[in-house]
């Protein structure tokens, strides 16, 4: 059985590469990101951190309900009681009636939510994927729907910042309804957090009013501090919000989708 | 077997003997004592402590995202601690130890933390009380300096967690307490920087743009416009001690916090714990920064609180209201007592004679007739009425029919003037005329006194033409109207009628007029 899986992984993956070489690729799940460079939020003012990011794949949706509802049916082990405490917290999947059914409240299209890094590593890896880096993802989460570089444009930072600023709705709308961006990927911002593979790298130490390396943190004094960019206030919140988890937090507006790598 | 009983024995005694030896001990600066603080939504405050050892002291706090009203109309996100902005106040006393649980409601779309101002530590707390959405986090600290010490949000960005409303004031009382007081309340000024305009109504989002240039749209006590106005209004009574813990949460602005017509008797500077200050008529306090101010009332009336950065609190909410009740002291404070007619007239000043280089009074007090005086003891004009056995004479009773058809003229001139015009004519379609008018024919001194008296309003039809304005009600003495009207009689309409002050007394309340 497991060999098959790997067979079966193997082939898909072959597969998506084949496609994936050729230019203007987008399959009917991810869409291609092409190389691009990637300043972090904080970053040393010595020495130029600039992250070169190779090209790679990225899900156009978020990990909707119920297909994570079929990942747990396949892997049990990743059933709501059958979680430890130490891959996902009590709130984990909390939203669904039962471990196998998500109930009249869920809309079976909305992304999944109260996931932990845990069990959105485990999804990816099953499905011949990985999660995407914070690099990743903010690469990919720049553009608008015209633009690569979206994010210099200060209507779509208030656009970015108005959703954060309000509180969760009740129900979330199903994937897809934001917006689509430049590159074919839809609901980057404005719908839910996301898991990336390496949420801690901006890990929160000591205090911040004092810039020494990777030793600062997210509050006050760093607006001034340490930082590329002061005005790009949503990606200050984003690394402010991976900065509060950990791998087993589950929380309500926290998602993920996956990536793959295109080499 | 016995050997054992005897060792258990032995030390039951000994733990009982150690029990009751602790229990001897007095109140030492030992904290044994565990108190849940009561926390308080602006404007009131937890009481005093009445303590006088330490405890350690549970702070409960949850931090809530919510929409709601920042004026009529007008709604925003904030984002709060307890539920509400500015966030609960917080009470404890020197030297207490404090555990601290910060709660993030699963609702919350963001991680958020504290940076209590009166923690001796790292970050005020900030780093141990960092919380995702639906999570908890405890901490401790002691409050080792006394004072009026403000909180705030502190996750990045910090500037957006403070300009949404996150941040209150914690008290930490001195060892000895405050001196007693009536009233405390506490009251915290804030800006708020949204899309729209002032008062532009609907949903409106933060704005980054302003908040950088320090440009905001409202700036509040208490977290909306009005908080503390109308029936919402701070209250006390004549004679009593009020105590007002001024905070101020920024994110940017320096506020000159006053209240008109007080003097603070008492004020503790920066929030320190020394009453540093005496008389003072307006305060600084710094953005993450507080006060306490202390006065006395004395006099009824409403006292407006103002960020003395005037245009602040009429243009942009900056207002709030202490209503005092409680019996008049006119030797304090009499009211208005005289309302003279003043003709710009140089000699009714003092000035210097040029040959002597001495002051001269030129003062002659022409006209004075008191504003709210006792209608009894309002002087007869003789030509009006007849004389009555009033032989008070006030020192401007020697008022003549010359000075009453002054009077009358110059009240014309300076009230009713504006509207119906000089010569009485009016204003076509707006205001009616006065003069050859059916209107007064048909309704007479009864129906002028009262339209004088109370105001009109509505359709009326003069000489054939409608007019739908308001006439507002005139604040007159009885004599002022008497004069006024018989001015309107014998000059503009060239009659022979008076109206003399009993005609006034007589109408002034009555329901004359047919139309309103």
């Amino acid at each position: 059985m497991k060999k098959l899986i790997k067979i079966s992984i193997a082939i898909i993956f072959f597969a998506q590469l084949l496609v994936a070489n050729k230019p203007g690729f987008q399959n009917q799940e991810m869409s291609i990101i092409p190389a691009g460079i990637y300043t972090p939020l904080y970053v040393d003012d010595t020495t130029d951190q600039s992250v070169k990011v190779e090209s790679f794949l990225i899900d156009k949706y978020p990990v909707t309900n119920e297909q994570f509802l079929e990942f747990v049916k396949k892997n049990p082990k990743w059933k709501r009681s059958n979680v430890t405490k130490l891959f996902a917290d009590q709130n984990y999947l909390m939203h669904w009636e039962s471990d196998e059914k998500l109930g009249q409240q869920v809309n079976p299209k909305s992304p999944v939510i109260n996931i932990s890094w845990f069990a959105a590593k485990a999804y990816a890896e099953f499905h011949g994927k990985r999660l995407p880096t914070v690099a990743e993802w903010e690469l990919a989460a720049m553009a608008d729907e015209n633009h690569a570089d979206g994010y210099k444009n200060d209507k779509y930072i208030s656009r970015i910042i108005s959703w954060y600023s309000k509180p969760n709705s009740e129900s979330l709308p199903p994937v897809g309804s934001v917006f689509k961006n430049y590159y074919g990927v839809h609901d980057m911002h404005g719908l839910v957090w996301e898991w990336t593979r390496d949420f801690f790298n901006a890990l929160v130490t000591g205090e911040s009013r004092a810039s020494n390396g990777i030793n600062r943190n997210l509050f006050c004094g760093n607006g001034s501090v340490g930082t590329t960019d002061f005005t790009n206030y949503p990606a200050f919140m984003r690394f402010a919000f991976r900065s509060s988890l950990k791998a087993n937090y589950t929380t309500r507006n926290l998602g993920f989708r996956c990536a793959m790598d295109l080499k | 077997m016995k050997k054992i009983k005897y060792i258990t024995a032995f030390l039951i005694l000994t733990i009982a003997a150690f029990i009751l030896s602790s229990c001897d001990e007095s109140k030492s600066q030992e904290v044994q004592e565990v108190i849940t603080a009561k926390l308080t939504q602006a404007p009131h405050v937890p009481p005093p402590i009445t303590r006088d050892y330490p405890a350690k002291v549970k702070i409960e706090l949850e931090v809530l995202e919510l929409v709601g009203k920042l004026s009529d109309g007008v709604e925003y996100t904030f984002w709060t601690f307890g539920g509400e902005v500015p966030g609960s106040f917080i009470r404890v006393r020197e030297g207490d130890e404090v555990e601290f649980h910060l709660h993030n409601h699963p609702s919350s779309k963001l991680p958020h933390n504290i940076d209590l101002h009166a923690v001796t530590g790292p970050g005020g707390g900030a780093e141990a009380s960092f919380t995702t959405p639906g999570h908890t986090s405890v901490f401790n600290f002691k409050v080792l300096n006394p004072g009026l010490y403000v909180y705030h949000c502190a996750t990045a960005p910090v500037g957006l967690h403070i300009a949404n409303g996150m941040y209150g004031l914690i008290l930490v009382e001195p060892k000895e307490g405050l001196p007693p007081v009536d009233r405390e309340y506490y009251v915290m000024q804030s800006e708020f920087y949204t899309e729209g305009k002032y008062g532009e109504e609907g949903y409106q989002p933060f704005s980054m743009e302003k908040a950088l240039e320090e440009n905001p749209d409202y700036v509040v006590f208490n977290g909306s416009v009005g908080s503390m106005v109308g029936d919402k209004a701070l209250r006390a009574k004549v004679g009593e001690k009020v105590r007002l813990f001024v905070g101020n949460g920024g994110p940017n602005l320096v506020s000159s916090f006053h209240v008109i017509g007080e003097i603070f008797d008492v004020v503790y500077q920066e929030g320190g714990t020394t009453r540093n200050q005496k008389n003072v008529q307006t305060t600084l306090v710094p953005a993450g920064g507080s006060a306490i101010v202390e006065f006395q009332v004395d006099v009824p009336g409403e006292f407006i609180l103002v960020d003395h950065s005037i245009f602040r609190a009429f243009n942009k909410g900056a207002i709030g209201k202490i209503a005092v009740t409680g019996p008049e002291d006119e030797i304090i404070f009499s009211h208005k007592t005289a309302d003279e007619l003043y003709s710009g007239n140089k000699k009714d000043f003092g000035s210097i004679d040029p040959t002597t280089g001495t002051y001269r009074d030129n003062n002659t007090k022409e006209n004075y007739v008191p504003q709210f005086a006792n209608e009894a003891s309002e002087q007869d004009y003789s030509s009006l009425t007849p004389p009555a056995n009033n032989e008070s004479k006030s020192e401007n009773s020697s008022s003549t029919n010359d000075d009453l058809a002054k009077m009358g003229k110059q009240l014309y001139q300076s009230t009713c003037s504006a509207c119906h015009m000089m010569d009485g004519s009016g204003m076509a379609n707006v205001f009616p005329p006065i003069k050859d008018s059916d209107w007064i024919k048909k309704n007479g001194k009864a129906g002028m006194i009262a339209a004088v008296a109370n105001g009109m309003n509505g359709e009326i039809t003069v000489n054939g033409k409608k007019y739908n304005n308001v006439m507002p009600p005139q604040q007159l003495t009885d004599t002022q109207m008497a004069a006024v009207l018989t001015y309107v009689y014998k000059e503009i309409n060239k009659s022979n009628e008076t109206v003399t002050v009993e005609d006034v007394k007589k109408y002034k309340n009555s329901n004359a007029l047919t139309r309103k």
